[in-house]
């Protein structure tokens, strides 16, 4: 039981400094969207979306090692990328819930996509500022990723959203279960504060109200009335979690789990 | 979706500046721009281009295989219309 305290301890996300806490943060935020996208893999609704989508997902994977990176050189505690990927449990996880919620249906999966797009194309643009070198060059190559993204996902809700009955109300369905988990994205906790007082981090709440004007604008024009919703779901930065991300991880990790130090 | 409510687009990558598009295959798409996304996804995500065009496959008019000679064969006996003759300088790529 020892192993077990000792590691438990090493994992206690309270421990972790400001900065460290905000990498990881941000590394899990894109390999568990990266990993809901590729779930698309071979099932997209036709070969070109597939590969497109599988891009995107593969995009999230390269930011997501490059924050890995930067997080295991700032804890130095002699853990990598993978092991930080591979070998942390769920209330380890630190991730904003709304990029670990099921694929769902397709319009599920670009409605959220549409929603994060919006959201990381104002906070990349912001986070170019960061005073932290390495960060401020991620996001440098993020940014120009994410633009792309959103030129891919707005047409798809506007076509989804003006289509068919059947469309039309997968987008309704998609939005109405998303909204419940877009105030997080927001939400600043005190050692994030702190590192924006730094100048290394963004005020994620100063990007609420911008965010909340585009997009109700860009769906006011398919008739969509866009209102946030007044029951946030949150924890993810505190490694509280849906039902959903502990399912995920179970087979994401699987392979590490059953086969220690695993290569090929 | 279904695929046959998808237009057919041939797709054209120019690898470098200076050089000719080329042909480098087709894809599904249901807009020129998404077959334009769709082409820089498939085609180009290795940084293989610099531009990219789009064309509705049905735009192509194309010779016919069977009519090929008519249009080929007249030309095998006039070597002189080739210039193979002319030494390219060094200073001469991409021709």
């Amino acid at each position: 039981m020892e192993v077990a305290t000792a590691s438990a301890k090493t994992f206690d996300i309270g421990q972790q400094s400001p900065l460290s806490r905000f990498v990881l943060g941000l590394a899990d935020d894109a390999l568990v969207l990266s990993h809901r996208l590729s779930q698309w893999c071979s099932k997209a609704p036709y070969l070109e979306e597939d590969i497109a989508l599988s891009n995107v997902a593969l995009d999230y994977i390269g930011r997501a090692r490059m924050f890995y990176q930067y997080a295991a050189i700032i804890e130095d505690k002699g853990r990598n990328e993978d092991d930080l990927a591979y070998l942390r449990d769920e209330r380890q996880y630190t991730n904003l819930l709304i990029h670990e919620l099921p694929k769902g249906d397709f319009a599920f999966t670009m409605v959220r996509q549409f929603l994060v797009d919006v959201f990381y194309n104002m906070y990349l643009e912001q986070l170019l500022a960061s005073t932290d070198e390495t960060i401020a060059a991620i996001a440098a190559k993020a940014v120009k990723e994410t633009r792309y993204h959103l030129k891919r996902s707005e047409p798809w809700i506007t076509q989804l959203s003006q289509g068919t009955d059947e469309s039309r109300q997968r987008i309704l369905c998609a939005l109405d279960e998303l909204k419940d988990f877009t105030g997080e994205l927001f939400e600043m906790l005190e050692w994030e504060a702190q590192l924006v007082e730094a100048g290394i981090a963004v005020d994620r709440s100063s990007l609420q109200a911008p965010w909340d004007a585009y997009v109700q604008k860009f769906l006011a024009v398919s008739e969509i009335d866009y209102q946030d919703s007044k029951l946030q779901i949150r924890g993810g930065r505190n490694g509280i979690h849906t039902e959903h991300l502990g399912q995920m991880l179970c087979e994401m990790q699987y392979l590490q789990r059953s086969y220690p130090n695993m290569n090929w | 979706m279904q695929q046959e409510k998808l237009t057919v687009y041939e797709v054209f990558i120019r690898s470098n500046r200076g050089l000719d598009h080329k042909h480098v295959g087709s894809l599904h798409a249901q807009s020129p721009e998404q077959a334009l996304m769709y082409a820089r996804d498939c085609y180009i995500r290795r940084s293989e281009g610099v531009s990219i065009w789009v064309v509705e496959s049905t735009n192509i008019t194309a010779s016919d295989e069977s009519d090929i000679e008519s249009y080929v064969d007249p030309m095998d006996d006039k070597p002189y219309r080739h210039a193979t003759h002319y030494v390219l300088p060094d200073k001469v790529r991409s021709m």
